[in-house]
């Protein structure tokens, strides 16, 4: 049994919160340099040099690369020989999230209520997803998800006779229906099986994989593969002005199903892709 | 096509510019998103008037991080326009004439845009510390308690938008 203070959990997660609102990921940057390359339109061409010269500012000029700076997704994978000291986990993740939005002068876009809607004013709660796993550490993966593109997601309960094809018209479907609206290139995650809620879950996760990396199923990869050709023969393409980059990747996690079902969730994610990720 | 605009809008600038141009702004633009336009209609039905005087002026769909000392404000990109839809036929009915957003409109706005004149531009999205540079004045004037989405008289210059949908309807979006 190791003990854990949650403060340095707190701790963590604010430095995680400002970083990543201010520096993309290594993945996500070279992603975004090499659609700049490959770009066939012109307008498009243009729009993804705005784009890098827009990190650039960000990182110089300390402003956040992108007005939304999210709602804080989490990511809690606690090893099961960990032993939390210190008060409640999930304080100390909120803790951080409002010391990271408040000290490094970021949004603050979280409301109460869905429907009274009165601004927290310091970002939390966070939206956080808890996994036990093997040993004594504890992984922290934080995804600030920007709504732009959130609301464009969507989830699907397929048929299994859709298949493949099915997976795929569902994927490049919600995409096209996004159009401008996610600010595209956009990144998509993809969860296929489980049930309703792990599905959207599955997606949301895939978003945190590093952009350019595949998945380990062969026949996954192949689709991801798939889904990417086919989204960028769109002609969204970036801002929604043209393009042959619609999407800088498609990650696709997957999981078993009931005999009955084929559920898609598809979390579509701008081109400020955040996700950042330490272990304790 | 590029071209240079002073702010505030005139009908003759608005025949003047076509889906598709390359236009940089200059001069006062007012920033309301969700809340504010909430606010603004509910207002508009207690019979009051708006907090700032509507006509010819354009309206950034906007909510920026907090600025640092020593800046203006802090990123500054556009939010998603559809959401305003709701709202938007209203606020030209009362000759609003500019919008400045990202995304696609409802049928309902574009016909309220030719019927009253009005014109929608794109910023680019998630370009918001880029955008940020060329604000160089703003202030809350209206609805403070609501942070970030309270609206703001802000002063920009050579901003830079794409004329999305012109006042005859033309949408670069369907291309």
């Amino acid at each position: 049994m190791r003990e854990l203070d949650v403060r340095q959990i707190a701790d963590a997660v604010r430095d995680m919160c400002i970083k990543i609102n201010y520096e993309l990921s290594e993945d996500m940057q070279s992603a975004l340099k090499k659609a700049a390359e490959t770009e066939k339109g012109e307008l498009g061409r243009q729009i993804l040099g705005i784009l890098e010269q827009n990190l650039e500012i960000a990182a110089d000029d300390s402003i956040p690369i992108c007005q939304d700076t999210g709602m804080a997704v989490v990511f809690l994978e606690v090893g099961q020989d960990v032993h939390f000291t210190g008060g409640s986990i999930e304080d100390a993740v909120n803790d951080g999230v409002a010391r990271g939005y408040t000290e490094g002068y970021l949004r603050k876009s979280v409301v109460r209520d869905p429907l009274d809607r009165v601004n927290t004013k310091d970002n939390t709660p966070a939206v956080i997803h808890y996994s036990i796993v093997p040993g004594d550490q504890v992984r922290i993966t934080l995804a600030p998800k920007g709504f732009g593109s959130e609301n464009m997601s969507k989830v699907f309960m397929l048929k299994p006779a859709d298949g493949a094809e099915g997976v795929l018209e569902a994927v490049v479907g919600a995409v096209r229906e996004a159009g401008p609206n996610a600010c595209p290139p956009v990144v998509v995650g993809v969860g296929i099986g489980g049930t309703f809620e792990k599905c959207a879950l599955l997606a949301k996760k895939a978003l945190t994989r590093p952009v350019g990396s595949s998945s380990d199923k062969p026949h996954i990869a192949a689709l991801e593969k798939e889904a990417l050709a086919r989204i960028n023969e769109l002609d969204i393409g970036p801002a929604g002005l043209g393009g042959t980059t619609t999407a800088l990747a498609v990650n696709m996690e997957t999981y078993p199903t009931h005999i009955a079902g084929l559920p898609v969730g598809v979390n579509i994610c701008c081109h400020v892709n955040r996700h950042i990720q330490t272990t304790i | 096509m590029e071209k240079k605009i002073s702010l505030p809008l005139t009908d003759e600038m608005i025949s003047s510019l076509h889906a598709g141009d390359m236009v940089y702004l200059t001069g006062t633009v007012y920033s309301a998103r969700d809340a504010a336009h909430k606010r603004m209609i509910e207002t508009l039905e207690e019979g009051k008037e708006l907090p700032f005087d509507i006509r010819f002026q354009t309206v950034y769909y906007l909510g920026p991080t907090p600025a640092r000392e020593g800046q203006v404000i802090g990123s500054a990109g556009p939010t998603t326009s559809s959401r305003m839809d709701k709202y938007t036929p209203k606020l030209l009915d009362l000759g609003m004439k500019g919008m400045i957003g990202k995304g696609k409109r409802s049928p309902e706005v574009i016909s309220s845009m030719i019927k009253n004149h009005g014109i929608y531009f794109a910023a680019v999205g998630g370009a918001g510390a880029l955008l940020s540079r060329q604000i160089k004045k703003s202030k809350v004037i209206a609805y403070e308690d609501l942070g970030t989405e309270a609206i703001r008289e802000m002063y920009v210059e050579d901003f830079p938008v794409i004329v999305v949908i012109d006042s005859e309807g033309n949408n670069l979006y369907q291309r």
